[in-house]
């Protein structure tokens, strides 16, 4: 036995490993099945799945994809997080010195790309899904709550296009969030807004609409970057992990992966 | 070559692109040829093609390579190549049930493997090569950052993140509380409801075209001609103050904002009548508030004469029925108003600016 081998053993049989890894490496069909139960990011797999469920051509993985581009962007967001203050004062000067300064200087670029890429991974991953007719019963509720997640990927991605805070962040964001002031009723250039007063005191102004709520002030200003900060960091992502789990729990609820009734 | 390019121009104004890109629509979708290997690799040699011939432009390149609008160039490629992937695996399920065949899901519907290792490993290996991917991605295009946020100096034209472009394009043609508010509120709406409003019970869980013919045209309609479409033209095609600039045309000097338009209410009774707007907005508007009333209920009245919707109204029943075609009549609108505005010059419908709404 050579000293890698011995070795080796010494390690696998170790109290420490073995209270971590209790199945060692799986070889026969009853450990792979152990394995998959005894470990808590595996459990969210069924021991067994269809083989045309898992055919790369019938998924496309996009769905796997979407969900590790989340990863991805939590890790990269995370430590972002570590360089970046969210004030008018120092925003801007911290993402020039995300790129000049800090170590891994690919850390923003990692981020934002992985953001653009995630916003495509989950279109296609809802056109594979309408493609495969999987929203029919019983899937109809998992449909729903995979529309609310790519709502909120829309809104992650639109958060975090103003934190750079130089001229595309903001200016994007106008035009972005200007169109929150033509929502009916409640916005102050939207239909119906001035139906709603009090005594001949309009409810619906510029201080007080849909626009108003959504960038915490008149204009693009310090109180909406610390807005949209929290909502890019805390609200949504807390929202979606939420969500993903039970669309994951939902996959398997509702028969695993879909196939030929 | 100059030529060509004028060619170009000439074919991406918005009118001639939108009209070209729904012939292309039914004409692609109505054939078996582009969807197999070879049609595929035909359309993938045009599209490469064009790219190469538009990067060799410099106006052209430096407009695609700018970071932000890379993602939409690899949106068009990839969201080709999986309508491509989608349709073929349709088709030849289709052959396969024509011939009597069961399609490829069927014949696997009973075999199972283990997770471990058959799925755990491929999930490991996709997640290294997309990781692969995207360091190389990160590595070679710098993430943009122009320079510090000024309140006072908007960039001409200032856009949307890109996936929103396509509704800052509508912008053209609705008003604000309808392309920023109703038409989005719309589209997750629509999206939520297709379960509840598709009854059709074949499609489930294989690719198939046959058997879903009307959903399936009518969803890659929206998501092909009237989203990915529109972002397009409004990153590639729109400049200073939002005019049309061809892919070949430069920016400089900018063009003044679109031509003048005429609201229906003017054109019918100033230009057409000659008798000046009556006083009272209910009158002034009523020609526009018939057109809208006919569009989403005479339409559908006019549309029951056929047989075959008649025939989906007793299978849906009522409810579902008009949710579905109030909203097909909400996305015709989009190209009703387009077109208005191409060759009338109609901008609004209805005009009301005493109660700020426009339609
Ligand atoms: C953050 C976004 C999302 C993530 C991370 C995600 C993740 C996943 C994953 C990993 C699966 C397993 C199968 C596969 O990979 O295709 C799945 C299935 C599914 N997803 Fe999503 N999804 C997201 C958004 C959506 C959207 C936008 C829709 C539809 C509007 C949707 C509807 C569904 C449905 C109905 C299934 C079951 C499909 C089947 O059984 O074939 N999801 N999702």
């Amino acid at each position: 036995m050579s000293w890698i081998d011995r070795l080796r053993r010494r390690v696998t049989r170790s109290q420490p490993w073995r209270a971590i890894f209790r199945v060692g490496v799986p070889t026969d069909d009853r450990k792979r099945a152990l394995a998959v139960l005894g470990n808590v990011v595996l459990h969210l797999h069924p021991i067994k799945v269809k083989r045309s469920g898992i055919r790369l051509s019938y998924t496309w993985c996009m769905g796997g994809t979407a969900f590790f581009l989340f990863l991805v962007l939590t890790v990269t967001g995370i430590l972002l997080m570590f360089y970046y203050r969210p004030t008018v004062e120092h925003a801007y000067a911290d993402i020039v010195d995300l790129r000049e300064v800090a170590a891994f200087g690919v850390l923003r670029e990692l981020h934002r790309w992985g953001a653009h890429a995630m916003v495509i991974a989950v279109w296609l991953h809802m056109f594979r899904v309408f493609m495969t007719g999987s929203y029919k019963p019983p899937r109809e509720f998992n449909w729903n709550v995979g529309v609310v997640l790519l709502v909120l990927t829309l809104l992650l991605s639109f958060t975090g296009y103003l934190l750079p805070w130089d001229q595309l962040a903001i200016w994007a964001v106008t035009v972005g969030s200007n169109m929150a002031s033509a929502t009916p009723f409640l916005g102050h250039e939207g239909p119906g807004s001035e139906l709603l007063s009090l005594g001949g005191t309009p409810l619906i102004h510029v201080g007080s609409d849909a626009r108003f709520a959504l960038i915490g002030g008149r204009t693009i200003a310090g109180g909406t970057l610390n807005r949209f900060y929290v909502l890019h960091c805390l609200a949504i992502p807390f929202i979606a992990a939420w969500l993903i789990a039970v669309h994951f729990w939902r996959v398997r609820k509702d028969g695993g992966i879909s196939g030929p009734m | 070559m100059d030529s060509i390019k004028g060619l170009i121009d000439l074919a991406a104004s918005p009118p001639v692109a939108f009209t070209l890109s729904i012939v292309v629509f039914f004409t692609l979708f109505r054939s078996r040829w582009p969807w197999t290997r070879g049609g595929g690799l035909t359309m993938l040699g045009v599209g490469v093609a064009g790219l190469v011939f538009g990067l060799s432009d410099d106006e052209l390149r430096r407009r695609v390579a700018e970071p932000d609008n890379l993602p939409i160039v690899g949106l068009v490629f990839v969201v080709g190549f999986f309508v491509w992937l989608a349709m073929s695996k349709a088709w030849a399920n289709d052959e396969a049930t024509e011939r009597g065949d069961p399609t490829l899901e069927e014949s696997e519907r009973d075999d199972r493997v283990l997770t471990w290792p058959d799925l755990v490993f491929v999930e490991l290996i996709a997640a290294i090569l997309l990781t692969v991917a995207l360091v190389v991605w990160s590595l070679l295009v710098p993430a943009p950052l122009e320079g510090p946020a000024n309140p006072a100096l908007a960039p001409n034209p200032s856009k949307a993140p890109w996936y929103f472009v396509g509704l800052q394009e509508l912008l053209v043609y609705f008003d604000p509380w309808l392309a920023g508010v109703v038409i989005p509120g719309l589209i997750v709406f629509g999206l939520l409801a297709i379960p509840y409003m598709d009854r059709n019970p074949r499609g489930n869980g294989y690719y198939t075209f046959r058997e879903r013919r009307p959903e399936i045209l009518l969803f890659l309609f929206g998501f092909l001609v009237l989203w990915c479409q529109l972002i397009v033209v409004g990153t590639f095609v729109r400049g200073p103050n939002w005019s049309f600039y061809g892919p070949f045309e430069s920016w400089e000097p900018a063009r003044v904002a679109g031509t003048a338009t005429i609201s229906l209410s003017e054109a019918l009774w100033v230009r057409l009548l000659g008798v000046g707007l009556p006083g009272s907005w209910l009158l002034r508007e009523l020609p526009g508030l018939l057109v809208v009333g006919l569009w989403f209920v005479g339409l559908p009245v006019l549309a029951l004469r056929s047989p075959w919707l008649r025939e989906q109204r007793e299978r849906l029943g009522r409810v579902r029925f008009h949710t579905v075609v109030f909203l097909v009549a909400v996305m015709g609108l989009l190209p009703l108003k387009m077109y208005a505005r191409w060759l009338f010059h109609l901008q609004d419908i209805v005009h009301l600016p005493e109660l700020l709404l426009s339609l």
